[in-house]
């Protein structure tokens, strides 16, 4: 192949400004070869550099609680959880590649994520998701939201991890642009864990795994633009996922760094050899010397520049100790996968790599990496104009809602709301068994085996609030996963974060991503629990429109003790309901006033930290003295969907309830309200008296509002909904609009 | 004295730690890995071929695993008469190794299904089954392709025989359609052959062990089969 010349356009075309490319020809101080100028690209390009988000994110809270290792010095966040053990876990979007591709864009999402988890030596224990897309009365909708669900499913079902938990949000504001965030959790006991560096001139340097193909090339700058009616050409830029490599390539690892024979490992996601080789070279201040030719191939005369950017998936960059090349050799030749010597370590502070006999890179490190010379942008920002005109609806001039019974049907069977049991089904949640609660509850909680502990685990954001008021609603997102960890049992312990917006370009956008990470930080420091690192995906916008600012949280917490671990639906007939904290009457944004009145308007619900932490330590009070049968937070759709869900989550056995909820103003304001730091309990009859002295002495305001009944969800004598209609409304409403009913 | 379960781990096999993990920690017997690569194993007293993905079943569940080394040692303990449990893709491997008759077909949906299932026992005078005591046992199904289909003859032949082990059922333990979770014919979800010492079965009674997890159904399918081996 004749290579193009190197030329300013050719950079353009690369996604490369002016700017970008004279600092490159400056720092080399020659023109770059065709292969650099890829390599380049690649590496600054907005996937792989953060570089209009990273001087942002170095203002949340990195360090703390738990952390072993903190946000951004490895693939992925570790974090302490007693008994020698700890977790890794991070969350991570596959947004542009499963707009176009669905099937594959999801799966080789979930295989990511899962690499990023086992090359720190942490053998994933549960895989979590957080979906967006357009409403189901779109065809295309339809056929994104099943694509995706299959690949999610097929790949970590077919790998063997779990999938527990997640959220699944439908909204116009994501037709153009799906959101598919994966996130994983893997358990590694403290002294195995392995590092993406390379140290120590002369050790060998490995790739193992799949052959290089040329899927992907360009894969990490697809991703760094936006969505438009060309999309659809780069297809092919979206890599293919094969789940049983990865599960050989997971064994196969795990079985090299507990041995120690290597010094680092570092799996290939976005920009493949180009980003392993520079990112674990600046890492252990050194350089490596990589020959292509010794790279498996799985087409024929691919190019130095194809090889360096390709996205073939489950492949890892290994760096060996020298001397247990052998050993090393041995355990992937008993999984049946390549693994051959590239190059060796130097102490040179060069990345050199030769193709067919000639030089085709040679560039410090340090050049092209995020935290080295890739470029920092502080972009401009300016408040929309929507955000003051939203805040002045008056809630006032609502109609009042005449049919309680007809607006609750609407809001309940809202697939926003109603049961995701359609998606989740498709998925393992139980290979390892380890999954005491799967999904479908407040948080999955998973079995630490040989201890007396679980984890938690939830992925929460509302992303409408977020639009109304990103700080608030970012705020929201790290409580509201906080609370959904609590009403599990547990303790929160840290979160990872997964930031998916529009063009950063834009100062409007931007704005709305500066206040969101300002929210979430505050948020963070002030529940200690830290972010463990995650990603960045801007450019979701299609032709239509950008989609909400949509900061996902995946929080992880600690239940201590396997007893600890609450569940959300209703456990016995006669148990008295109680709820904690205080309802404000507040419909911005929320799930009524979008089903029932076709609005987006007003301002996020209001959120007082402390508040919300009193909370979560008064649930955990009382759940550790055992006065807590049932547990769930209210939230999207109100007080009325949090009660119904309680009656029916366990659709085996489900229990009704008799209930009044005093009115503070208006009825539909009441029952639809989705004020934030609430909880819905049950509590034995026989332990009434100890369970209000007890939490008589903690902070949070609570009320009795009824008690569970054999039959129906009456409220307030005057709103009487049959069990079978709730079971019905919440299980059937996702199939029928998939057209399985 | 306990019995030792042979566990053989195929590449892509996925619930074969989950299947030692029930035998071995929950249930305290002896278990260990074979590996597919081997040549022969020793001192087993019954096999269990796990639940997984093996080869990454790309072409056809099971297909290409009958081809591993091992398989045709594990014919061999079959034809001797060892007891041989087949889970989920254990049960495919067997279905496409001949040990059992059918075959298995894409669920009806199209799509995996991972649940809790209630199984009706139709025989328990079997290796598998003679510490079952309910009419029903709880056990998951997670599956993709676990339609069982078979000939009407086969069919009849198999009900005729007793080697009908379980059905889907509703948890009183009523056979309809709507209790079928894949399409499967006659519901069926468990078999044995004529000999009584193969079984294949698709939902895994391995997930549902320990204690832990709040659902124990599955200890007695090992269970019977320990009490088999010492009696």
């Amino acid at each position: 192949m004749i290579e193009p010349e190197v030329t300013l356009e050719l950079a353009k075309e690369h996604g490369l400004t002016e700017e970008e490319y004279g600092w490159i020809c400056e720092r080399l101080g020659r023109t770059p070869t065709f292969t650099e100028l890829g390599v380049f690209s690649v590496m600054w390009s907005e996937h792989c550099s953060y570089k209009n988000s990273i001087a942002l994110l170095k203002t949340l809270p990195r360090e703390g609680g738990k952390l072993l290792v903190g946000a951004g010095e490895e693939n992925a966040g570790l974090v302490d959880i007693g008994d020698g053990l700890a977790i890794a876990f991070k969350i991570e979007s596959h947004n542009h590649p499963s707009a176009v591709e669905p099937y594959q864009g999801a799966a080789t999402g979930v295989g990511g994520i899962l690499r990023d988890i086992f090359t720190m030596g942490a053998r994933p224990i549960a895989a979590l998701n957080s979906l967006r897309f357009g409403t189901l009365d779109d065809k295309r909708t339809r056929y994104l939201f099943e694509g995706v669900v299959k690949g999610i499913g097929d790949y970590g079902n077919s790998f063997g991890v779990p999938t527990v938990a997640g959220e699944v949000y439908f909204d116009e504001c994501y037709k153009g642009n799906p959101l598919v965030n994966a996130m994983a959790i893997g358990l590694v006991k403290h002294n195995q864990t392995a590092s993406a560096t390379a140290k120590g001139e002369g050790n060998p340097v490995f790739i193992v795994g799949s052959a290089t193909g040329r899927d992907g090339i360009h894969g990490a700058t697809f991703a760094s633009e936006e969505i438009s009616e060309a999309s659809e050409a780069k297809r092919p830029s979206v890599q293919v996922g094969d789940p049983f490599t990865e599960k050989l390539l997971l064994e196969a690892t795990l079985e090299i760094i507990k041995n120690d024979w290597i010094i680092g490992i570092q799996d290939m996601g976005a920009a493949g050899i180009s980003c392993s080789t520079s990112e674990m070279s600046d890492k252990g201040e050194s350089g490596m010397k990589i020959d292509l030719d010794k790279v498996p191939l799985r087409e024929v005369d691919m190019s130095a520049y194809e090889i360096m950017l390709s996205e073939s998936q489950e492949r890892m960059l290994v760096v060996a100790k020298k001397g247990c090349e052998e050993d090393i050799i041995k355990t992937f030749d008993k999984w049946d996968l390549h693994c051959e010597i590239i190059g060796y370590v130097t102490d040179k502070k060069i990345l050199e790599v030769h193709h067919n006999g000639e030089k085709k890179v040679e560039v410090n490190p340090f050049e092209l990496v995020l935290g080295g010379g890739a470029p920092v942008y502080n972009r401009e920002t300016r408040k929309p104009k929507y955000i003051d005109e939203k805040h002045s609806f008056d809630f006032l001039k609502l109609p009042q809602t005449e049919n309680i019974n007809e607006a609750f049907k609407k809001v309940f069977s809202s697939p926003n709301i109603a049961s995701k049991r359609w998606v989740y089904e498709q998925y393992d949640s139980m290979v390892r068994t380890n999954t005491i609660v799967g999904p479908g509850s407040d948080a999955a909680v998973i079995y630490i085996k040989e201890t007396n502990k679980a984890i938690a685990a939830k992925t929460d954001c509302n992303g409408r609030y977020v639009y109304l008021n990103p700080k608030e609603g970012a705020k929201i997102a790290v409580a509201e996963s906080a609370r959904n960890i609590v009403c599990s049992g547990g303790k929160p312990l840290a979160i990872t974060n997964c930031l998916n917006f529009g063009n950063p370009y834009k100062p409007e956008i931007y704005w709305t991503f500066k206040e969101a990470i300002e929210g979430m930080g505050e948020a963070c420091r002030f529940f200690n629990t830290p972010v463990t690192g995650g990603n960045v995906s801007f450019y979701n916008e299609s032709p239509d429109a950008a989609v909400y600012p949509t900061p996902v949280i995946g929080m992880v917490g600690l239940i201590e003790d396997l007893k600890h671990i609450t569940t959300a639906n209703f456990k016995n007939i006669g148990d008295l309901i109680y709820v904690f904290g205080e309802d404000k009457e507040e419909l911005g944004g929320s799930e009524f006033l979008k089903v029932v009145h076709n609005k987006v308007e007003g301002n996020a619900p209001h959120i007082d930290l402390q508040i919300e932490q009193n909370l979560h330590n008064t649930i955990l009070s009382l759940i550790n003295d055992g006065l807590i049968e049932s547990a769930h937070d209210i939230s999207e759709g109100g007080i009325l969907s949090a009660l119904a869900e309680c009656c029916i989550l366990d659709d085996e056995k489900p229990i009704g309830a008799e209930v009044n909820i005093p009115i503070k103003t208006r009825e539909d304001f009441t029952l639809f309200s989705e004020s934030q730091s609430r909880i819905i309990v049950s509590v034995k009859a026989k332990n009434k008296k100890l369970f209000e002295e007890s939490a008589s002495k903690l902070f949070t305001p609570f009320i009795q509002i009824g008690e569970t009944k054999k039959e129906n969800l009456t409220i307030n004598d005057k709103y009487i909904f049959e069990l079978d209609v709730l079971l019905e409304l919440y299980y059937k409403s996702i199939p029928l609009k998939m057209n399985e009913y | 004295m306990k019995p030792t379960f042979g566990i053989v781990t195929f590449p892509g096999s996925n619930c074969d730690y989950d299947a030692y993990y029930a035998v071995k920690k929950v249930l305290d017997y002896e278990a260990q890995f074979i590996w597919h690569k081997e040549k022969s194993f020793n001192g087993v007293d019954a096999i269990i071929l796990p639940g997984g993905f093996s080869y990454g079943d790309y072409l056809r569940t099971g297909a290409i695993a009958k081809f591993s080394p091992i398989m045709e040692h594990v014919v061999n303990f079959a034809e001797k008469g060892g007891i041989i449990l087949g889970i989920c893709n254990g049960f495919q491997i067997l279905l496409e190794s001949g040990l059992l008759p059918g075959t298995m077909q894409v669920n009806e949906s199209l799509k995996f299904v991972c649940k809790d299932i209630y199984l009706k026992v139709e025989n328990r005078d079997t290796p598998f089954t003679n510490k079952i005591e309910n009419d029903t046992i709880k056990i998951p199904i997670k599956h993709g392709e676990g339609n069982y289909y078979a000939d009407v003859k086969t069919v009849t032949e198999l009900e005729k025989n007793g080697q009908i082990v379980f059905r889907y059922a509703s948890k009183n333990g009523k056979v309809s359609n709507q209790y079928n979770p894949n399409g499967s014919i006659s519901n069926i979800a468990g078999i044995m052959n004529t000999r009584k010492n193969v079984m294949g079965l698709m939902p895994h009674p391995e997930n549902a062990c320990d204690p832990v997890l709040r659902k124990t159904d599955g200890q007695l399918i090992f269970k019977s089969i320990a009490q088999s081996l010492f009696n």
